[in-house]
């Protein structure tokens, strides 16, 4: 295989992890039933606070934790003031989106053109000479061998374990799991708040691995829309929030790949409305029941798989709030 | 439910605090002086008839985002796609200004149209998601802005380039006579922005107060089934509460190319529609109240430009004092709520009734279904 | 086992749902628990289950009182409610479903889980699949699957809230035998909260039935359906003189009307109601009155068949379309749908009206008049949610138009005390004196036979037309609705 193919390819796996992270972080908090829409800010300011903490003790696990710590915190305001203060989730998520995006701004001013410090890179043993695969998949930084863990962890515990039950059932129908002696709003403050965790890591893994470092104003503004987005696309499945990610990236290298070839004569920048058609495709495919009407004219024994495979109905309860 | 006075008062100037609290501590956090800081952004604004003009060069587009989404929010929409509706009208109205070529006073009104027009048109767009495809507002806004970012960033770097040496952040400055005219040196403000921002306030407190549209966009926003059982058309009023948005978005676009700049830029609309959105969530549905805050939050905008020019700071903090506002509000209004409910619920078992009664005003829920 | 419950009281607002409540439940007992809607029968089986905390009273098992705090509590003191709509998880696969079900600290393992769910299943010939999503089975099945669930947690009293509703013959079969044999072999106490008459002669040991919140009436089994029905409704109907009306030609038809949800079908239905004519429609909640209510009006689309209005097709219309031809739907739930909640009167009355721009006063001083006339107890100001239910009516009333061709009305004095029922219908019979037809609902009988020119009873779907209203017996009817055709 032609080795720059591969570089291509292990480069859009690095790329896509911090989406992957927060994807699978926002998957969980929205399965749990609370829309944390503050991604956008919450990436930025883990990602300037996480490289600041790093920077200042030279600690990068530090770094990733002082992260986390900034995407709990922000993802807990939206779901106390949800359930305590009775406030839109929807309203809330925004008002911190740019919050946090002005905050991360200011007190990361100074921070811009520091030198940057990066996770070093680790091959993991065996699995790192398997020709192709090894360099694709397991010759990365640490954080992408976390994000491997955070996707096959999450989906097992989603789907088989009772833990999962209840996480899926207080967002599908938080009627039943209260019933069943779940405490959907514990539970929801739980997920919510390790959801925003997960977020607050995905922006340790821009600021300290992918794209180390920090500028003002930040590389990765948007990226949160674009989580946001991928968990919608992804039907809240991990795997498939996952395969979203990945394709932003894919897309992404695409534009960046015709870019540098010479002979291709096409508006490159239009390139970057192919991520953004796609979403809004998706959204239309997914919403409108075009899928339930092309999924009929299947045959009967196709069309169960594929429906399992692409069921996007989001949690049933989701961005409701739940009175016991 | 009546209040003590000076509670209301407390409920106004408790948020302001806190807000203020917080942004100090920022300040503190990079090594300033908080009392500087507000000393400059008071200044940045307020020193001169120059300033104040700046203050006005915001306030024009962020009332103007303001009103619009007045319109969405009483129709029960959330229209994040603003910022791409004011980029819309800010593209037609480069367009215009490049191709079309007349004498100023008939050459001014037609950009206008035509970039309310792509306002409108992109609102539009994101009403037929939503009501066609079920699209929810905020996806397809998020992704609509996107596009429309995207697109003029290829027309900036392609067909719309600057001649070889020139710079590759802006188109190349529209002629003269396409622009809008400042009416004085020592305040340069567009007396015919301003005529028309006025106008709109105006136009959109009527639509809301005395006109049957404004009256639907309301039952819409509250409650659509029982709307559309009273015989009022739902589908059209939500088109119709995203389109006059995108229309009020594409003058505010198009203010921002012909007097704010005099050339497209990739982000032309500088955050003015997000920050219209504060606005409004801070404000409610007042629509009285709105273009006030407008004023307050583009006073702030304006004055800290002039953090960067004497202090070396970044103008974000303009953001986080704003932010940080609306935040405390709503968690305030939040607390409130409880405070004022938990009393009555205490006194007599009526639980049921208030539940009833509160359970339509969370509507606005349910983000991405 | 046996359950005790003692003088048991609950209110909703004004509303005295349970009103002094004791009776005792004993093993091996099938327990008929009967009412018409709103009798009380739900709110005291959700008190027994812990789903609600009652106001006052106590319940006992086997003599030690209990106090619940939640469904779980009730569970684990041997006590399982299935809800008329199940409580479960569309979107997990039957498995799932069943491994929730199970107590926290009971470590359930896959195998185990699907051995035990398989076992319970094949035990009542119910048909569970364990890898189908739940959202894939019938009502029926999510039934059995509840019942499963809940006798996987050693429940030794199970609830059944109106089980029959929306399930075929078959499954009714299958669950009225595993019912049975739970009783009989197993001893456990089964309460079957049904307001078909059918159903509880056909299953129960003894019967109680509730009216108005009081436990009316105790009685072993057999007894008749005359017997039921009186028990139920009151006294026997009294017939009623009603004015005498022309019947005018008709402008609504609906012709061949087939109607299809996911729950619930109608077939073929044709009914052309005259001008002047009263058309009430009995049957239990979900018996395809509501969706057929809802088609006269354009808020449900015929599959096939046609709907006109004065020969004019008017199939795939919108709402507005019908409500332009004079065709006025009223819904249940009037704040839900019907009235807007953070809306004053005065706007209320703003947004019936033409034209362009809103004259305000003319609006309120058109509102101040409406109050007037409609005996509403409030102000042009008022938000409509600070009204009491009989005063929304009333003003859901003044909304209507001054000449509609056809008001369509889901439950009209729905929560209403008897005052203002029959001021609403005063206010009803006067549009029909002016030409109106008018076509409702109601789950009271006697208002059905009281104000029906014709009747139409619904069973699963299937309609009875009883030509004329004044001929009908409460038998008669009873056996319509409680499917005996």
């Amino acid at each position: 295989m032609n080795p720059e193919l591969i570089n291509i390819l292990s480069s859009i796996i690095a790329n896509a992890t911090p989406l992957v992270i927060a994807g699978i972080g926002e998957t969980i908090s929205e399965r749990s039933g609370v829309t944390n829409l503050s991604l956008d800010g919450s990436l930025q300011l883990s990602a300037m606070v996480g490289f600041a903490a790093a920077l200042a003790t030279g600690n990068i696990l530090l770094g990733c934790f002082v992260g986390m710590l900034v995407g709990a915190l922000i993802a807990l305001i939206v779901v106390a003031g949800n359930i305590e203060l009775r406030q839109d989730q929807v309203a809330l998520g925004f008002v911190l989106t740019l919050l946090c995006a002005d905050i991360a701004q200011f007190l990361g001013q100074d921070l811009s053109g520091e030198r940057a410090i990066t996770m070093p890179r680790v091959n993991v043993p065996l699995l790192a000479d398997i020709p192709i695969i090894g360099p694709i998949f397991f010759q990365h930084t640490a954080i992408v061998y976390v994000s491997y863990a955070l996707i096959f962890g999450v989906w097992w515990w989603m789907f088989h374990t009772r833990g999962g039950l209840a996480l899926r059932a207080s967002g599908d129908r938080p009627e039943t799991a209260f019933a069943r002696g779940t405490r959907v709003n514990r539970l929801r403050y739980f997920y919510t708040i390790l959801g925003g965790a997960l977020v607050g890591l995905g922006g340790a893994a821009f600021s300290l691995a992918i794209k180390p470092g920090w500028s003002n104003p930040p590389a990765m503004r948007g990226e949160g829309w674009i989580a946001l987005a991928i968990v919608i696309f992804g039907g809240w499945h991990p795997f498939r929030v996952v395969l979203g990610a990945y394709l932003f990236a894919v897309l992404r290298a695409l534009a960046s790949a015709i870019q540098r070839s010479p002979d291709i004569d096409f508006p490159l920048v239009l390139l970057n409305l192919l991520p953004w058609l796609l979403m809004i495709g998706t959204l239309v495919l997914v919403s409108s029941g075009v899928v339930d009407r092309l999924l009929r004219l299947l045959p009967e024994r196709a069309q169960k798989w594929t429906r399992n495979f692409l069921r996007s109905d989001p949690p049933t309860a989701l961005g409701t709030r739940f009175d016991p | 439910m009546k209040q003590h006075p000076a509670l209301r008062v407390l409920y106004v100037i408790i948020p302001v605090l806190v807000s203020l609290a917080v942004t100090s501590a920022l300040v503190i956090a990079v090594g300033e002086s908080p009392f500087e800081v507000f000393e400059k952004l008071w200044e940045g604004a307020f020193r001169n008839t120059e300033s104040v003009a700046g203050v006005v060069n915001f306030w024009i587009p962020l009332a103007l985002a303001c009103m619009g989404l007045i319109i969405t929010f009483t129709a029960g929409l959330w229209n994040i796609g603003m910022e791409g509706q004011i980029m819309m009208g800010a593209l037609f109205a480069s367009w215009a200004a490049r191709t079309i070529q007349l004498p100023p006073e008939l050459l001014v009104p037609i950009e206008l149209i035509i970039a309310a027009l792509g306002g409108a048109f992109w609102g539009f767009v994101v009403g037929v998601l939503k009501t066609r495809f079920g699209v929810h507002e905020i996806f397809g806004g998020v992704g609509l802005n996107a596009l429309v970012s995207v697109y003029a960033i290829y027309l900036i770097s392609g067909p719309w380039r600057q001649p070889e040496g020139g710079n590759a952040q802006s188109t190349e400055p529209f002629p003269a006579n396409a622009l809008l005219n400042p009416m004085s040196d020592v305040f340069p403000v567009s007396l015919i922005a301003l005529l028309i921002t006025v106008a709109a306030i105006l136009v959109v407190i009527w639509i809301l107060r005395g006109t049957r549209w404004g009256l639907n966009l309301k039952a819409t926003g509250k409650n659509p089934r029982s709307a559309l059982l009273l015989g009022v058309p739902t589908t059209r009023s939500t088109l119709s509460a995203f389109m006059a948005c995108g229309l009020l978005a594409g003058l505010a676009g198009a203010y921002r190319v012909l007097f704010t700049y005099d050339s497209l830029r990739p982000n032309v609309s500088g955050g003015i529609g997000f920050l219209a959105l504060l606005v409004v969530l801070l404000v409610g549905i007042r629509p009285l109240w709105a273009p006030i805050i407008a004023f307050v939050f583009a006073a702030i905008l304006a004055g800290s430009t002039r953090l960067r020019v004497s202090l070396q700071l970044d103008s974000s903090l303009a953001g986080v004092l704003q932010g940080t506002l609306v935040l405390v509000v709503l968690l305030f209004n939040g607390l409130r709520q409880r405070l004022t409910e938990a009393r009555p619920a205490s006194a007599a078992p009526a639980a049921h009734t208030s539940s009833t009664v509160s359970a339509p005003t969370s509507g606005s829920e349910g983000a991405a279904s | 086992m046996d359950i005790q419950l003692t003088n048991i009281n609950k209110h909703f607002g004004s509303v005295h749902a349970n009103r002094d409540i004791s009776m005792t439940l004993k093993s091996g007992q099938i327990v008929g628990i009967l009412g018409e809607n709103g009798a009380g029968k739900s709110t005291l089986m959700k008190i027994l289950s812990g789903y609600q905390p009652a106001d006052s009273g106590h319940i006992a098992i086997d003599g030690t009182p209990l106090k619940f705090g939640s469904p779980l509590k009730a569970l684990e003191a041997g006590i399982g409610m299935l809800q008329q709509d199940p409580l479960d998880v569309a979107s997990f696969t039957v498995l799932e479903d069943f491994i929730y079900g199970q107590p926290p600290a009971r470590r359930t393992s896959g195998k185990a889980a699907t051995a035990l769910l398989r076992a319970q299943a094949e035990r009542f010939g119910f048909h569970l699949p364990p890898d189908a999503p739940v959202a894939s089975l019938s009502i029926g099945q999510r039934q059995q699957l509840e019942i499963v669930r809940l006798l996987a947690l050693g429940v030794k009293a199970l609830i059944l809230d109106e089980p029959t509703t929306g399930i075929s013959a078959e499954q009714k079969d299958i669950l009225f035998g595993a019912l049975r044999e739970l009783a009989t072999r197993d001893g456990m106490i089964v309460l079957l909260v049904s307001h078909k008459l059918e159903d509880v002669i056909a299953l129960c040991d003894e019967v109680i039935v509730l009216r108005g919140g009081r436990l009316v009436g105790d009685r072993q089994m057999p007894a008749t359906t005359h017997e039921l029905v009186t028990l139920m409704f009151g006294q026997q109907l009294t017939t009623h003189e009603r004015p005498k009306v022309a019947l005018g030609e008709p402008d609504l038809k609906l012709d061949n009307v087939t109607l299809r949800t996911r729950r619930m079908h109608v077939d073929h239905f044709t009914l052309h109601p005259r001008r002047g004519e009263v058309i009430g429609f009995a049957g239990l909640d979900g018996s395809g009155q509501e969706l057929i209510l809802r088609a006269c009006a354009g808020l449900e689309h015929p599959l096939s068949g046609t709907v006109s209005v004065r020969g004019k097709p008017m199939n795939g219309g919108r709402y507005r379309d019908f409500l332009a031809e004079g065709i006025v739907f009223c819904a249940a739930g009037r704040v839900e749908e019907g009235l807007i909640a953070g809306m004053t009167l005065t706007e209320h009355i703003a947004l019936i009206g033409q034209g362009a721009t809103i004259d305000w006063q003319a609006s309120q001083a058109r509102a101040d008049a409406q109050i007037k006339h409609y005996n509403v107890r409030g102000t042009p100001q008022s938000e409509i949610q600070q009204l009491s239910g009989g005063n929304q009516q009333r003003f859901l009333m003044a909304l209507l138009p001054d000449q509609p061709t056809v008001l369509v009305l889901e439950q009209p004095t729905r929560g209403l005390d008897v005052d203002s029922a029959r001021y609403i219908w005063e206010q009803l019979l006067l549009r029909r004196e002016q030409g109106a037809s008018i076509l409702f609902t109601s789950p009271d009988l006697d208002e059905v036979v009281q104000y029906s020119d014709r009747i139409v009873v619904c069973f699963a779907g299937r309609t009875t037309e009883i030509a004329d209203a004044s001929q009908v017996t409460i038998d008669e009817l009873g056996r319509l609705i409680g499917g005996a055709f």
